[in-house]
């Protein structure tokens, strides 16, 4: 017999389950397909988690998801070769009741999200794998072949919430294959640490946590970040670098990151921690304008999959999470309504998207992907070598006059990029963060 | 014919890792999964039931979340899942664990049609122990066939089963009576994906949950802690290995290269592997 259901989601993860919470909570019939073991199993990320784009989902989630450690401390590092020049906030603002953001651990956090929507009568099947969109004759997604004997299933609508590679949505042509400079590749690494030891390491206690961005050096030039997260027992390390600029300079992401956990301001952090897992992913980086087409005949397409990733300020789970709740709502309008799921009703979710904070702050950095490509080396190597030399012009003490060392730093300045590179460098940042 | 096997979830003892301080076993977030060696015994119950006809239902005592290995077992293909949860039941030891699943199948057979053939794992990677299966044969009075390579014959108007067991020396090939309790050997079959229809039933299937009153077990004394005999004194981690690994640097070489580098460490490592080599390549 044909199974047929108001929904099929592809994916559990933030999206996925974001789509198959929203939907079944509406009362819709929805069947979610993963490939891997369990929800979370294929799934990587840092992993912070905003709070608000959850709580819009799941009011309580803090009585019982798995959260590793609430932020109440974020540190930013421009990094050379042996120093960094770092700013850091830090608040007692951080430490309340519903705290803004934590560091979660996906594996067992997309097991928690996936249970909440099943608890809602969402259907799970997990190692199994969709390969491919059934489409009627006139083109409209009707359903999906999966890698089960046993045949199609059907569903009134498709939510592609795949991920980043988004095989089923490129293999049926409703969208590209995303480009190597439209994609970042990070691998990361959890190094198991007594509580007790992060908590002294870190200078925080309880359930407070830290967070460490790392731009400069430690990409070698590419465009791309290191970072580094608190968990409850654990640390999580990182970094990743644009794909095209991987296979240009041939450096290979480990050996990125071997040298990152050696660098003299990270290494102290990680002494005497073991690691307990590596892992590694794509992260879609091309920005607003790498966005595809969201919705068509039958389907509609979130998070990773969507390219919802908003680099500059790390973000991802949230516009994917917001981007899945937003496909279900819109979904549900359509079916109360008793209308089909065609591209024409389906444009609802486009227009909810974009008038939601997801597109809004894509459109905002929309030049900023190109620019950080463009000029990766100036950016991730000259200033923060210029800065470190500042600082240390400023703070070693060694009996040269003031005026000398004051001289040396903007002539410095002047000398790797010229007056006129200094002010189009900071007209071009200012642009594109405008 | 209905058959009942008997099933473990376990710690997947590839990912438990020892705490570096205390150096006791972390149990926490190291993920569950079903005894690797039932699943031959699952796989094997499977296709005499789609040979014969009949219906295969997978037993398993544990905490709640043991639920979850058993809706894999139904994604595999099994007809129906019983868990035997009870916070009496815990700490139980080999004779504690025989006793309670020994109620919990008797009660099956009440209810769903006595079992022609119970099988378990030949033992679990757990515990190791492989007791369980024969004190479930031994209470319930069932025939024991354990070890067993291949089930080469059951034929439900005899009664009978006919299976080759392994043996010191040899394989025993055995006949004997219905209802039996059988323990696979590893490497005799390969569990089956199940179907599109089987994993949208097992997604769809409600476990049945018994508690030991549930199951008739009204001598408590005899499950749990309390009716384990077996002390266990102390847990530790075997001593790290002092050796090393040693890194070969890729980086900027070619793959000739990197293969060369490798096999002049391993031949420096074990001298006699180069020399069992070059016997072997120039025929002597």
């Amino acid at each position: 017999m044909i199974e047929r259901f108001d929904a099929i989601v592809i994916g559990a993860g933030m999206a996925g389950n974001a789509a198959a919470f929203t939907l079944a909570s509406r009362g819709l019939s929805v069947l979610q397909l993963e490939r891997g073991e369990y929800p979370g199993a294929k799934n990587v990320q840092g992993a912070i988690l905003y709070a608000n784009m959850l709580e819009k989902i799941i009011p309580d989630f803090r009585e019982d998801a798995p959260l590793e450690r609430h932020v109440v401390e974020q540190r930013f590092w421009f990094m050379t070769e042996r120093a960094h020049t770092g700013m850091q906030y830090r608040s007692e603002e951080f430490n309340e009741e519903r705290p803004n953001r934590y560091t979660i651990i996906r594996s067992q956090f997309d097991r928690w999200f996936s249970k909440k929507a099943q608890e809602k009568g969402a259907i799970l099947l997990t190692e199994t794998t969709a390969l491919e969109l059934v489409q009627d004759a006139y083109g409209k997604v009707i359903g999906v072949r999966t890698d089960r004997a046993g045949g199609t299933i059907m569903a009134d609508v498709v939510v592609l919430a795949e991920g980043v590679n988004g095989l089923l949505g490129t293999r049926a042509g409703l969208r590209k294959t995303p480009k190597a400079d439209q994609v970042a590749l990070a691998v990361k690494e959890m190094h198991f640490l007594a509580p007790e030891i992060i908590e002294q390491r870190f200078n925080i206690q309880g359930d407070e946590g830290v967070v460490i961005e790392a731009a400069g050096a430690v990409s070698e030039g590419m465009a791309g970040m290191g970072f580094l997260y608190t968990n409850k027992e654990s640390v999580s390390i990182g970094i990743g670098c644009i794909v095209s600029d991987f296979a240009e300079t041939g450096t290979s992401p480990y050996q990125l990151l071997e040298k990152f956990k050696k660098h003299p301001s990270i290494r102290p952090l990680l002494e005497g921690s073991e690691v307990k897992e590596y892992a590694a992913h794509l992260i879609p980086e091309g920005g607003f304008k790498a966005v595809p087409k969201l919705f068509g005949n039958g389907w509609v397409v979130v998070g990773d999959a969507a390219q919802l990733n908003n680099a500059v300020h790390r973000e991802g789970s949230n516009l994917a999470m917001t981007s899945g709740r937003l496909a279900a709502e819109a979904i549900f309008q359509i079916k109360s309504r008793r209308e089909p799921m065609t591209a024409d009703n389906l444009s609802l979710y486009e227009k909810m998207i974009n008038d939601s904070f997801v597109m809004k702050d894509l459109k905002k950095y929309k030049d900023m992907p190109a620019l950080l490509h463009t000029q990766s080396q100036n950016l991730f190597l000259t200033y923060p070598q210029l800065v470190s030399t500042a600082m240390e012009n400023f703070l070693r003490v060694d009996g040269t006059p003031k005026v000398d060392k004051e001289k040396a730093t903007v002539s410095a300045l002047k000398a790797k990029r010229g007056w006129t590179g200094l002010v189009g460098d900071a007209v071009r940042v200012a642009r594109a963060w405008r | 014919m209905h058959i009942v096997v008997c099933i473990k979830q376990v710690p997947d003892s590839a990912q438990i890792r020892v705490h570096p301080v205390t150096n006791t076993i972390m149990r926490q977030g190291v993920p569950t999964i079903i005894n690797p060696y039932d699943l031959f015994s699952l796989e094997e119950a499977m296709r005499w039931r789609d040979k014969l006809g009949g219906e295969v239902t997978v037993l398993s005592m544990g905490p709640p979340s043991a639920a979850d290995s058993l809706r894999k077992a139904l994604t595999y293909g099994a007809d129906r899942a019983v868990l035997l949860t009870d916070r009496f039941f815990a700490g139980s030891d080999t004779l504690a664990t025989s006793y309670a699943l020994s109620a919990a199948l008797a009660k099956i057979g009440e209810t769903f049609g006595a079992p022609d053939i119970v099988f378990t794992g030949k033992q679990t990677i757990d515990g190791d122990t492989a007791q369980v299966g024969p004190g479930i044969a031994k209470r319930l009075d069932l025939k024991q066939l354990t070890y067993v390579s291949r089930i080469v014959d059951v034929d439900l108007t005899s009664r009978s089963i006919v299976a080759e067991r392994r043996a010191e020396g040899g394989v025993q090939v055995l006949m004997t009576q219905l209802p039996a309790l059988v323990t696979m050997l590893e490497g005799t079959n390969e569990i089956r994906r199940g179907s599109l229809d089987d994993a949208l039933r097992a997604a769809r299937a409600d476990v049945v949950v018994w508690s030991a009153a549930d199951a008739g077990i009204s001598d408590l004394q005899k499950c749990g802690l309390r009716g384990s005999p077996t002390v266990v004194k102390r847990v530790f981690a075997p001593p790290p290995r002092s050796e090393k690994a040693e890194l070969v640097e890729t980086h900027g070489r070619t793959p000739a290269e990197n293969a060369e580098a490798l096999i002049d460490m391993i031949f420096a490592r074990a001298p006699g592997v180069e020399a069992d080599l070059v016997k072997s390549v120039s025929g002597f």
